[in-house]
């Protein structure tokens, strides 16, 4: 191979080699998508199964080891399967056109790190056809439930660790690219917000997957080669597993949403027409949610019987948090004030994320004030939070950045009719689904149940029609995606939107198979500072 | 490097290396892997010879996919900013291995400090240990108030983890002496060091092993000996696991050094190894204050 | 299953279910602290409303104002000092302000020094066990036999016929009005919880490790609450009813009880 040839001869490989050996941050990021998409529909089913079961009580359907097999099932595929890949492929496809990269730092791993999922996800579905069936314990896997999972214990286990190597490989990756890769005059604090919330999320990655790693391997010493770590008798405590899932755990939620505040933070500016509000009292607001997210674990944990002032502790630092968060949203709120706002799809997507990431931030705040958790705790209070802070949170994000990006990746305009119809059928039924939950959790119905009494009746049937409204409105999102790729749209210019800062829009949609081979000159005019 | 510097960067484009199918075969090797290791553990036997064979894709994915980096190392396809995106590459992996470690530490530091205690009574655990645990008095180190495993003798800090420390230590000078010589060139002092660092290493897994015969043959001292042998033979154990990748890391850097690889200006794998035996050491010096000596 | 469904429907619609079947709030309870964790719950939500209107207020007010349809021309500024101080600390003083009365709050749940009567509570999948200390009598607590019968798979009874459906049980626990029960919960298998809304009280029941929880009832009555960790299968019925007697009850019910604690072992034992 001689010196110059490598890499200006060629666009994509033929046939399936093209995805199969890929190294181009384009196709890798394509596939981390649909894999992404397909992991959204499989656990979303798995809701569905879960929301007709709680249509009205008494036991219609499943039995309540598969109804524990479904929550558990439900909640790994789309934390892990859907929501991470998701953000890592829009990372793949975006941060290299974003800071006017050739590509990812490390072409190959990157390759590597997307092909173990779908081999960890292979293994931790082939559960469901195992003796004793899928694993029931929940997502956060406590011991000593956890240890009574049949054959499927080893590829919980193993799968989870495949999912850490894969997300520790990528995150990797992304911090390498945007400290390494970026366009000379990329300074740090030019870069785009998406870029900041991806590179701190990475580093959250990179520190906690590993101790999720740590954790469920001791549950596999514990069951199989007699430790004791989460075993009294042995002088272990099964709280301790508690605390290191959590030390996990918590920072896991925010590496959910830093980065989609990116999303919304590329997408808000764009279409006020207007420079986003305090770039970089926004970056010091992530950062300071990344550092206190490692300090506020045992929120979580509020019924375990936790010295006083351990409860205290957490409950300042938890409470803390608002204050960075709010800084993110005021900021928003301000960079649209006094903007010109139009209202495409992907910014009625990111203003429904401002209002409802915001309804379930503060029923986080609620939360973390210990003796009202108290009572919340494992109740659908909590199912409500987190549906909100994931649903129109990280979901609504990932949405908000197909419909952005999607003519940059496929050159053609989505439909924008379908897609405020799809807009608006989320928004709608998002809550339709969610809210009720609230009042359910507060009247005192635990989660977690397959059948509940009667009083809780009402609330649950609206819930579980708004969960197949809000399923049904999702194939109209992969519809939309289908025409747009299929080129049955407008032919997309370069910049797509009117005027939209960043570097992703000064190369010609589709963007070619290999962009940014020289660095480019990052003018003030396409910078964000 | 500095950033400045980067604008050179225009003059030679970054590689981006070709379609290679070294992932996707890493990705099987990881399926059979974990499936096999999987169905083992439910008790199937035959399972073992589908673990292995992952095991052996995995290494001849290795071994493929250095041989490409290396092909092209040499064939000078890489330039500066190749070699930045390495190291850093390599720093946040050694990064994530420093978590993987603290789990294991918190959780030796929780145990001990906290849930033994708090069995014995400590805390807002007074009855715990009345109505639960009655007799059981909060020591370290402990096999809980199961008495789990029986009776065992604890580690002593002096004797051989004390020599092993030592041994470390000096690997730690004797690569740090070889990585001198590759940027004096000396080639000879660098083969002559860095083969004795890796033969530390070796010799040090060794005197591992016969701290775990004697612990287990000796002083009933074993991985079910309650929490203290559980982070005991965890923690020690895979730092030893890590010990030994490192010196075959070592032992295969140093067969390209005999190769007449590596030059005094470019040596990235030579440095990565480096950086990971001083993990490695850095990880045991912890182990050694906390698990055997305080 | 399709005439249940439809049959919830119905019910859903029709107003004539009770009131509390469309219940929004938590419960007062009947506890002094249970009050006091209402009134935090309030006060902390109330703020969370204020905090919504005025966030949104300003969103939505830009949102109609500040559109380009209305010929809205752009301004162009993009940072305020003052304006990012004043956001950081206003936040923080209403924080502050939730913090006290929280943590007071947790610091009386946590005083559970000198109760009047003590009982163990063990967790087993999945069933409760009581014993009173000091008073040699103890006994499990299932869920009631009707509802059990009621909540199988196709079992063709319709839950709205059972009363108390899943929230009913053979033996519950029985305590008099007025004292401070202190309560030891651990577990013999799993980690359950136990959660008494109208007491305020949830917490887990860890094997090999006891917690303490405390409530003084102040009303008598029959409370509902369930197991809250969970626990595997049966985790959704594992009920909790603890009866709040008279004090000048409560003497003759504990002699009954011990006499008949034979029968009391036998209705647990049944499963
Ligand atoms: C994307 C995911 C995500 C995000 C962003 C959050 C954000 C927050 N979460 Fe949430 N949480 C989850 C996902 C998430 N959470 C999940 C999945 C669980 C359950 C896990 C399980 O058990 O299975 C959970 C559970 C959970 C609990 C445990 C509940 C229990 O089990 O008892 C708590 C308790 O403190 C909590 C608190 C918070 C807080 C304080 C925030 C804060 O970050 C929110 C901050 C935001 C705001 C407050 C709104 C905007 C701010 C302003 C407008 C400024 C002004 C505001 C004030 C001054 C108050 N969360
Ligand atoms: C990012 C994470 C994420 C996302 C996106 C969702 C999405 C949804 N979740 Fe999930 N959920 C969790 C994370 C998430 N959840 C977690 C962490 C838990 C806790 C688990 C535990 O307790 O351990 C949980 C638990 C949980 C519960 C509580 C279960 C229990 O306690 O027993 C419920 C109940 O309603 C629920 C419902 C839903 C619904 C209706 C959606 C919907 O938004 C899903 C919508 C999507 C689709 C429906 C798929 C698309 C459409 C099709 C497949 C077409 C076919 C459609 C038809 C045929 C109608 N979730
Ligand atoms: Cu017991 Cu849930
Ligand atoms: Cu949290």
């Amino acid at each position: 191979m001689s010196e110059h040839d490598h890499h200006d001869d060629h666009g994509p490989a033929k046939g399936i080699k093209r995805w199969l050996y890929a190294t181009n941050h384009k196709d890798i990021g394509t596939m981390y998508l649909v894999f992404s998409l397909a992991m959204f529909m499989i656990g979303g089913f798995m809701a569905l199964i879960i929301r007709t079961e709680l249509f009205s009580p008494g036991l219609q359907f499943i039995n309540p080891a598969f109804f524990n097999q479904m929550t558990t099932m439900h909640a790994l595929i789309m934390v892990f399967g859907a929501v991470m890949p998701a953000f890592v492929g829009l990372a793949n496809w975006m941060i290299p056109l974003m800071i006017g990269a050739p590509d990812m730092a490390l072409p190959r791993m990157n390759n590597w790190s997307f092909w173990i999922l779908p081999v960890a996800f292979s293994l931790l579905l082939s559960t469901l056809f195992m003796p004793g069936g899928a694993p029931a314990s929940g997502w956060t896997m406590y011991p000593p439930l956890v240890l009574q999972t049949g054959d499927a214990f080893p590829f919980l286990i193993f799968s989870v660790h495949l999912m850490g190597l894969s997300s520790i490989m990528g995150a990797i990756n992304v911090i390498v690219t945007i400290i390494n890769m970026r366009a000379p005059d990329m300074l740090l604090l030019r870069m785009p917000m998406f870029v900041w919330t991806w590179l701190i999320t990475a580093y959250l990655l990179i520190a906690v997957m590993p101790v999720l790693a740590g954790a469920v391997t001791m549950l596999l010493t514990d069951q199989f080669f007699g430790t004791s770590f989460f075993l009294a008798a042995g002088g272990g405590d099964p709280v301790m597993f508690q605390h290191i899932f959590w030390f996990f755990g918590h920072p896991e939620v925010y590496i959910m949403i830093l980065p989609a505040f990116g999303v919304v933070s590329e997408i808000i500016p764009t279409f006020s027409r207007k420079p986003l509000f305090g770039h970089d009292s926004m970056v010091y607001a992530a950062s300071s949610i990344a550092f206190l997210s490692f300090i506020v674990w045992a929120h979580h944990m509020f019924t375990v019987g936790m010295p006083l002032s351990g409860q205290l502790f957490f409950m300042f630092a938890t409470m803390l948090i608002a204050v960075p968060t709010g800084v993110k949203v005021f900021n928003w709120t301000a960079t649209m004030w006094r903007g010109a706002m139009t209202f495409e799809t992907p910014m009625l997507f990111s203003l429904a994320f401002l209002f409802l990431f915001t309804i379930g931030g503060l029923s986080g705040l609620m939360l973390a004030i210990v003796p009202s958790d108290i009572q919340y705790h494992d109740s659908y209070f909590v199912v409500a939070h987190f549906h909100y802070v994931l649903v129109p949170g990280a979901i609504f994000g990932i949405q908000a950045a197909v419909y952005y990006w999607l003519p940059k990746w496929s050159g053609h305009m989505y439909n924008e009719k379908l897609g405020k119809l799809h807009f608006w059928l989320s928004a709608v039924f998002v809550n339709v689904t969610f809210f009720p939950m609230h009042f359910l959790g507060l009247a005192g119905m635990p989660r977690r149940i397959p059948d509940y009494s009667t009083q809780f009746a009402n609330f649950n049937s609206v819930a579980s029609i708004g969960a197949i409204g809000f399923g049904l409105s999702q194939l109209l999102f992969i519809y939309i995606i289908w025409l747009s790729v299929r080129k049955q749209g407008a032919q997309a210019t370069s910049e797509v939107w009117d005027n939209p800062k960043g570097l992703e829009w000064t190369v010609p949609s589709p963007a070619p198979y290999h962009t940014f081979e020289r660095p480019p000159e990052v003018t003030t005019d396409k910078a964000f500072t | 490097m500095s950033y400045a510097d980067s604008r050179s960067y225009r003059e030679r484009p970054y590689y981006v290396p070709h379609e290679s199918h070294w992932p996707i075969v890493g990705a099987v090797g990881l399926l059979f892997t974990m499936l096999g290791v999987s169905t083992w553990l439910n008790g199937s036997d035959a399972a073992f010879w589908i673990f292995m064979a992952g095991i052996l894709v995995i290494i001849y994915m290795l071994a493929g996919w250095f041989n490409d980096v290396i092909a092209e190392s040499t064939g000078d396809m890489y330039n500066k900013q190749v070699d930045m995106s390495f190291r850093m590459g390599m720093f946040w992996f050694i990064f994530s291995e420093v978590m993987f470690f603290s789990a294991f530490f918190g959780a030796l530091f929780y145990s001990r400090s906290m849930v033994v205690p708090w069995l014995g009574g400590g805390s807002n655990n007074f009855f715990t240990n009345l109505l639960l645990w009655d007799g059981f008095e909060a020591t370290w180190p402990t096999n809980g108030p199961g008495n789990m495993g029986g009776e065992f003798i604890a580690m002593e800090p002096f004797g051989l983890p004390l020599i092993n420390t030592a041994i470390l230590l000096t690997s730690s000078v004797t690569i740090t002496i070889a990585h001198h010589a590759l940027i004096a060139n000396h080639r000879k002092v660098l083969k002559a060091f860095l083969g004795l660092t890796f033969l530390l290493g070796f010799i040090f897994v060794g005197l591992q092993a016969e701290e775990y015969i004697v612990a287990y043959q000796d002083m009933n001292l074993k991985l079910t000996s309650g929490i203290y042998g559980s982070t005991f033979f965890m923690l020690t154990g895979f730092h030893g696991m890590h010990v030994s990748i490192g010196a075959i890391m070592l032992f295969v850097v140093w067969l390209r050094v005999l190769k007449g690889h590596f030059s005094p200006t470019s040596h990235f794998a030579f440095e990565a190894t480096a950086w990971y035996w001083h993990f490695v050491d850095v990880v045991w010096l912890g182990l050694y204050v906390f698990v055997y000596w305080i | 299953m399709m005439r249940k469904c439809c049959a919830s429907l119905l019910a859903l619609l029709a107003t004539s279910n009770a009131a509390a079947d469309w219940a929004l709030n938590m419960p007062r309870g009947v506890t002094e602290l249970s009050a006091e964790t209402y009134y935090l719950h309030m006060q902390v939500f109330y703020w969370c409303v204020a905090i919504g209107v005025v966030v949104f207020g300003a969103m939505i007010y830009s949102i109609f104002a500040h559109r380009k349809s209305k010929g809205a021309e752009p301004a162009q500024f993009s940072h305020s000092m003052t304006a990012e101080v004043v956001w950081t600390v206003i936040p923080v003083i209403i924080l502050l302000i939730m913090a006290v009365p929280a943590a007071e709050t947790l610091i009386k749940l946590e005083d559970s020094r000198q109760p009047d009567l003590t009982i163990v509570a063990t967790g087993y999948q999945w069933k409760w066990h009581y014993e009173y200390q000091g008073e040699d009598l103890s006994f499990y607590s299932t869920l009631a036999r009707d509802s059990a019968a009621a909540r199988m798979l196709g079992s063709g009874i319709d839950p709205f016929s059972v009363e108390n459906y899943l929230l009913d049980v053979d033996n519950p626990l029985v305590v008099p009005r007025g004292a401070k029960i202190r309560l030891l919960l651990t577990s013999n298998d799993v980690i359950h919880s136990w959660w008494m809304p109208d007491f305020a009280i949830k917490k887990d029941a860890i094997p090999g490790f006891i917690n303490e929880a405390w409530f003084r009832p102040d009303v008598v009555g029959t409370y509902r609450g369930q197991c809250a960790e969970l626990c595997g299968m049966d985790h959704g019925f594992m009920p909790i009813v603890v009866e709040v007697i008279q004090e000048n009850e409560w003497q003759a019910w504990l002699d009954n009880a011990k006499e008949n604690r034979s029968q009391y072992a036998n209705a647990g034992g049944a499963r």
